[in-house]
């Protein structure tokens, strides 16, 4: 690793890998060298289940300002359905 | 140098190897067919793995007529493909540096023992590749030659040391034993120009031999064709440079 900067969260739903659906159990979520983004660093967030093995996951490679933005809105998302009352 | 009318063959298997505490790992082997004797490289891969990449890369110096081994340092991590099983690593905050050093260590034997080895190692790396060459050309005895492409984390602050990294590379320089060629971007954040002077500084402090080049308009991983990092002009006089460093320190 160049950067080692990882950190990991376990996570509860559902990814779409290459062999369809799984049980996801964990994101890992780096700032490091990403494989296809074009971008020295990227923040990586990797779900996966480790107990199916290395292909069970669902990759995504963000810039900096797209993980910001990223973020927020999912915060905002999250914001208006506990005001709605779905939460 | 090759010429049109010359026999050329290589042959390229994967092998195994014993690396680390004694594990047996995979790694990919190339060499030029004929009784030798050849001298030898170790490539330690970068992060994104054990990929095409660094299996062109195995081809590239034994068409150069070196014995290549190129050891799969994530076989621990499991199977799968390249992006998948480094994903993984990299989701564990990478590799022990003892375990990287161990493996490369066994691959430099093993190379060492072939019967068409005229006994010369050399190894190289690039990105996190680079940093484990220079670790192993340290800590493990028996290498004559190193080249570290733009090997980000030689020098390391304080806080990033951990129980994976205890010790900062650059921390190893007077136990240096062979010469070394470092190939770096002026652009390159990791390592910075600043960290490659740091580094200089203490090969200069310890009269290590050395011969860094350090490339303008390049940043990280200038020799990757396949991204968009690629620098021509540069990466084909890096090249030039690591060859001609090679030949004249394991001939």
């Amino acid at each position: 690793m160049c950067t080692m900067i990882v950190e990991k969260v376990k996570v509860a739903g559902s990814g779409k890998g290459t062999s369809g659906w799984f049980q996801l159990e964990q994101a890992n979520v780096s700032f490091d060298h990403p494989f296809n983004a074009p971008l020295e660093h990227a923040l990586n967030i990797d779900f996966v289940n480790e107990s199916q093995g290395t292909s069970a996951r669902v990759a995504v490679e963000l810039s900096e300002q797209a993980a910001r933005d990223l973020v927020k809105t999912i915060l905002a998302v999250l914001d208006r359905a506990e005001a709605g009352g779905h939460l | 140098m090759y010429r049109t009318d010359m026999y050329e063959g290589l042959l390229a298997e994967t092998v195994t190897i014993n690396g680390a505490n004694g594990d047996q790992i995979n790694a990919y082997f190339a060499r030029p067919l004929g009784p030798g004797p050849f001298p030898a490289m170790v490539l330690a891969h970068h992060m994104p793995g054990w990929d095409q990449w660094y299996r062109e890369a195995t081809f590239k110096f034994a068409h150069q007529g070196y014995i290549t081994i190129t050891p799969n340092l994530y076989f621990r991590a499991g199977h799968g493909t390249p992006e998948d099983v480094s994903a993984k690593v990299r989701g564990e905050g990478g590799l022990p540096d003892d375990q990287a050093v161990g493996d490369l260590a066994g691959a430099m034997q093993y190379v060492r023992g072939l019967p068409f080895s005229s006994g010369k190692v050399g190894i190289f790396g690039t990105c996190s590749g680079g940093r484990h060459a220079y670790l192993t050309a340290c800590r493990a005895s028996g290498l004559d030659a190193v080249v570290d492409c733009w090997g980000g984390g030689v020098v390391m602050p304080q806080e990033n040391l951990s129980s994976k990294s205890p010790v900062a590379p650059i921390d190893y320089t007077k136990d240096l034993p062979c010469p070394i060629l470092g190939i770096f971007g002026n652009e390159d954040s990791h390592p910075s120009p600043e960290q490659v002077n740091q580094h200089e500084a203490e090969l200069k402090k310890h009269g290590k031999p050395y011969e860094f080049h350090r490339y303008d308009g390049a940043g990280h991983g200038f020799f990757y064709y396949h991204r968009p990092a690629y620098r021509q002009e540069q990466a084909v006089d890096g090249w030039e440079k690591i060859f001609a460093f090679l030949e004249k320190n394991l001939s």
